[in-house]
């Protein structure tokens, strides 16, 4: 490579066979990459594809076992995060990386060199969220500031230090489709500008939407490079996956029949300043139906997650029933053995503990509602280690669960499988009522269609199925019937097919939202 | 410039097996540099430390009446460790234990019976359990720390020993001496085996280890307990509760202390002084996490700990050493178990800081 082709025409950044090394597993394998100025590029990719990892090694946070970084046309060794914004490249994190006692100035200035007056980022902050339309209240709490907010401050975080290229990291996966609009409007802006950015997602039709390029990586290799709109969704995903993803069979054939899950005008307090709390929550779901409950991340989900599988049982029994029973006071074990089975959001250290064996972690869901089959020795409550193996090579097989060896432990497993395994450790049960939150979230596409048509299917054998997610697109595969949570409050529930995204957009940002908005927009123009 | 500790990607199973027995190995050396800083043969002093007492039957059976008290303590800590209650104040259930068994014998004196024993016994695991119910309730509804509220809690017991046999229970015939009369024969927990002075404490205490051990690797229960202990939400996914988890555990850990502590009074001293106990309530912390908390471990751990006991008592004897050896040699080999568990997990790494350099020039 000569250093010669800086500016012009050159890429801004390129990325020669650059391979990163965990032990034996090869997380990036000889990745070649160019991202030209001005150009938003996509780096499409499943979970654990390597995508995470390449973008680390650009940010200074791995380094690299071998291969080369050129930025202009030099060759660069990245060191460090504050390497990498000195030379020009800025990031925005999936997670973010705030203070939530702090104000977004206070927040930003943290990330700049000391020495820097307060009142001087805040005017400086103010002015690029003016700039970029990214309205932002330099004196407010982040606490206070929903999800989309607190992105903008990353987002203006790393536009202070005037980089030439932003990484961002699945930005929309906790946006609402209109907080997402007004996100592209500012990646067009930057574009505009000549500026450069990595985009980083697995929702394809954004990605057609808004890049002009696109690297697929899969299993650490680069397997496809495209101008993703001369692509359909169809032929990105081949490329993602390998293989065509089976499309999720429609539910809502089934006949309906009683009600087995009800909340009746639940109401929980809040249990910690930033959680939230269930505002006169009510819902039904049927025998043969999917009510999914669509929302922005942090509007009471993991609350009523809680509520309803009996974590945090509530003082009223008639808030929550099950198959009719009242049940609000019950926990978890004894709404198990009335029939339900519960997946929560969190893979490691809820739904499983990471260092223990997938037996043991069989045992952790079943230990009373399996009790006859898994315990032995009466009083003593010994695990009969024989049998519960062999169940949980039964729900291995029955949901093929990919794993090295005949018992690993859950950590070893990725997302994808663990979850497989974490879902098929309730259906294997045939609970007559299931609650699933966020069932297929960061998990690769070919177990994320497993996983639903296993929610469907089940539907349509007679169960009712609850699914918390946010993902819209998982919500009109699988959903006969939709909510919105938002705020802790849920709207009336609507058959699937009679909503559209922009209707659930609309309930998601719900009318309290709006007001919200306009209001900080003002207050960003006066500050 | 920092020093950070960097989690190993693939820590080292061999060695996080052999840990206990290099942290033994470095003990022993840095021991030796002792000896030889303060002008003692290192060999010869560590030879009568180690390895005389092993060579006679009378020193065997002085390890084993030091190690009984141990393994029953370190035993219960191991359920408590596991289960994420961080029980200290073992010493002060240990000194409740034995105040509460000694009633029968002190207060009841002229009652005999073959019950009085059992019933001290029972006394002793109660006063304990409660003791520790203290820090348990004050963990489960008050949310306070109960590594701060058992460590405080066993200077009072200290106290109140001390008050007590200076004051009530002292003996009408010793003098004025702060003691309680000597417990009657009945009283007396018997000797196991005819050539010395292991008495049945000792198998309390095997029994103990063996049935926790069985506890934790088989039943339901033990499940549980290191559920919890790893993640308390995924316990309560699985139905657990970690509020049960803190008084099944405190209390377990606490009766089995005062159980330790019956027995000692009973089966050792035959009465209650103002000291009972050279800090057997804090060495088993260390006998829990040399013996890795598993209570077969613990068996193991318990008897080298009460080793460092007897080979001090001999050290003393021979090179005329301070007893304080003994101490200095538990923590030692504390500091090394866990600075090579650490050292197993993870790495050292020098940062020279980058934070000075990196800022300037960015502002603009």
């Amino acid at each position: 490579m000569s250093d010669v082709e800086a500016s012009g025409d050159g890429p801004l950044l390129a990325v020669r066979s650059l391979t990163k090394l965990f032990g034996s597993f090869t997380a990036c394998n000889a990745i070649d990459l160019d991202i030209r100025p001005g150009e938003i590029h996509a780096l499409l990719g499943e979970n654990g594809a390597g995508k995470s990892t390449l973008v680390k090694m650009l940010f200074g946070v791995l380094a690299p076992t071998s291969g080369e970084i050129l930025w202009k046309g030099e060759p660069v060794r990245i060191a460090s995060p504050a390497a990498a914004r000195r030379i020009g490249i800025g990031m925005v994190f999936q997670h973010f990386s705030l203070f939530e006692a702090l104000t977004v100035a206070e927040n930003i200035a943290l990330s700049l060199p000391p020495g820097i007056s307060l009142s001087k980022v805040a005017e400086e902050a103010s002015r690029l969220s003016r700039l970029y339309g990214l309205p932002l209240d330099p004196n407010a709490h982040v606490a206070d500031l929903s999800v989309g907010e607190r992105q903008r401050i990353e987002i203006v975080r790393a536009l202070l230090q005037n980089p030439e290229l932003i990484i961002l990291d699945e930005p929309t996966s906790v946006l609402t489709p209109q907080e997402a609009d007004r996100l592209f409007e500012t990646l067009a802006k930057l574009k505009a500008e000549g500026r450069s950015v990595l985009y980083i997602s697995h929702r394809l039709e954004e990605v057609q939407r808004i890049c002009d390029r696109a690297t697929v990586l899969r299993h650490g290799k680069v397997t496809g490079a495209c101008d993703p709109r001369k692509e359909t969704p169809a032929s990105l995903a081949r490329m993602m996956v390998g293989s065509d993803v089976a499309a999720v069979s429609a539910a809502g054939t089934g006949a309906r029949g009683d009600v087995l899950l009800e909340a009746r005008h639940l109401t929980v307090p809040a249990r910690s300043p930033f959680a939230v709390a269930l505002k006169d929550v009510c819902l039904k779901v049927r025998a043969g139906e999917v009510l999914a409950i669509a929302g922005v991340a942090g509007n009471g989900q993991s609350e009523l997650f809680d509520a309803l599988s009996g974590e945090y049982p509530v003082s009223d029994p008639a808030m929550v029933s099950i198959r009719g029973r009242p049940a609000g006071n019950l926990g978890i074990s004894a709404r198990r053995l009335i029939g339900a089975g519960f997946v929560p959001e969190e893979r490691h250290g809820h739904a499983a503990v990471p260092a223990l064996p997938l037996s043991d972690n069989l045992v952790l869901a079943r230990n009373q509602s399996d009790r006859k089959t898994f315990l032995g020795g009466g009083a003593l409550g010994i695990i009969r280690q024989a049998v519960v193996r062999l169940a949980s090579k039964r729900i291995a097989e029955t949901m093929d669960v990919r794993k090295s060896g005949d018992n690993p432990a859950a950590g070893s497993l990725s997302g994808g499988n663990l979850q497989k395994f974490i879902v098929g450790r309730e259906l294997d049960r045939q609970p007559s009522v299931l609650v699933v939150n966020q069932p297929t979230w960061g998990v690769d596409a070919g177990a994320a269609s497993r996983i639903r048509q296993a929610l469907v299917d089940l539907a349509r054998s007679g169960s009712a199925v609850l699914v918390i997610s946010q993902d819209l697109d998982e919500i009109f595969e699988v959903a006969t019937e939709i909510a919105v949570i938002s705020e802790g409050r849920l709207s009336d529930t609507y058959p699937a097919q009679s909503l559209t995204r922009e209707k659930i957009g609309l309930l998601m940002g719900g009318m309290h939202g709006e007001t919200d908005e306009s209001a900080e927009v003002a207050h960003a123009h006066r500050a | 410039m920092r020093i950070e500790l960097e989690k190993r990607p693939r820590p080292s199973t061999l060695l996080s097996v052999l840990s206990p027995f290099l942290a033994l190995a470095l003990t022993v050396v840095a021991g030796g540099i002792m000896f030889a800083l303060i002008g003692k043969n290192p060999v010869a002093a560590l030879y009568s430390f180690f390895v005389e007492p092993l060579t006679d039957v009378w020193s065997l059976h002085e390890i084993a009446v030091k190690a009984a008290p141990l393994i029953l303590i370190g035993a219960g800590l191991s359920v408590c460790y596991r289960s994420n209650n961080w029980n200290i104040g073992a010493e002060g259930q240990f000194i409740m234990g034995a105040i509460a068994g000694a009633i029968v014998p002190v207060v009841f004196h002229d009652w005999h019976s073959p019950l009085v024993l059992p019933l001290m016994l029972v006394f002793g695991m109660i006063g304990g359990a409660l003791y520790a119910a203290i820090p348990a309730f004050l963990k489960a509804h008050m949310n306070t720390n109960e590594i701060l509220t058992s460590l405080m809690l066993v200077y009072i017991a200290q106290l109140f020993l001390d008050w007590l046999v200076r004051g009530p229970w002292r003996s009408p015939d010793a003098y004025n001496f702060p003691v309680t009369r000597d417990f009657t024969p009945e009283a007396i927990l018997p000797e196991m085996i005819a050539s010395g002075r292991t008495n049945y404490g000792f198998a309390f205490a095997i029994l103990a280890a063996v049935g926790l051990w069985f506890m934790m690797r088989y039943t339901l229960k033990g499940f549980e307990i290191s559920v919890l202990g790893q993640s308390e939400r995924a316990g309560r996914f699985a139905g657990f509760s970690s509020r049960r988890m803190i008084w099944f555990s405190m209390l377990l850990s606490g009766a089995l202390a005062g159980l330790a502590g019956i027995s000692e009074v009973s089966g050792v001293i035959g009465k209650l002084q103002p000291i009972i106990s050279p800090g057997y309530g804090f060495t088993a912390i260390i006998v829990a996490f040399l013996g890795r908390l598993n209570p077969l471990g613990i068996i193991a751990a318990g008897l080298f700990l009460a080793l460092t006991y007897v080979g001090g008592e001999a050290v003393q004897l021979t090179l005329n050493v301070s007893d304080k050896v003994t101490r200095v040699f538990q923590g030692l080999l504390l500091f090394f178990v866990l600075s090579c568990d650490t050292l197993i997990q993870y790495r050292v790494r020098l940062v020279l800081s980058g934070l000075g350099r990196s800022g300037q020039g960015e502002a603009h």
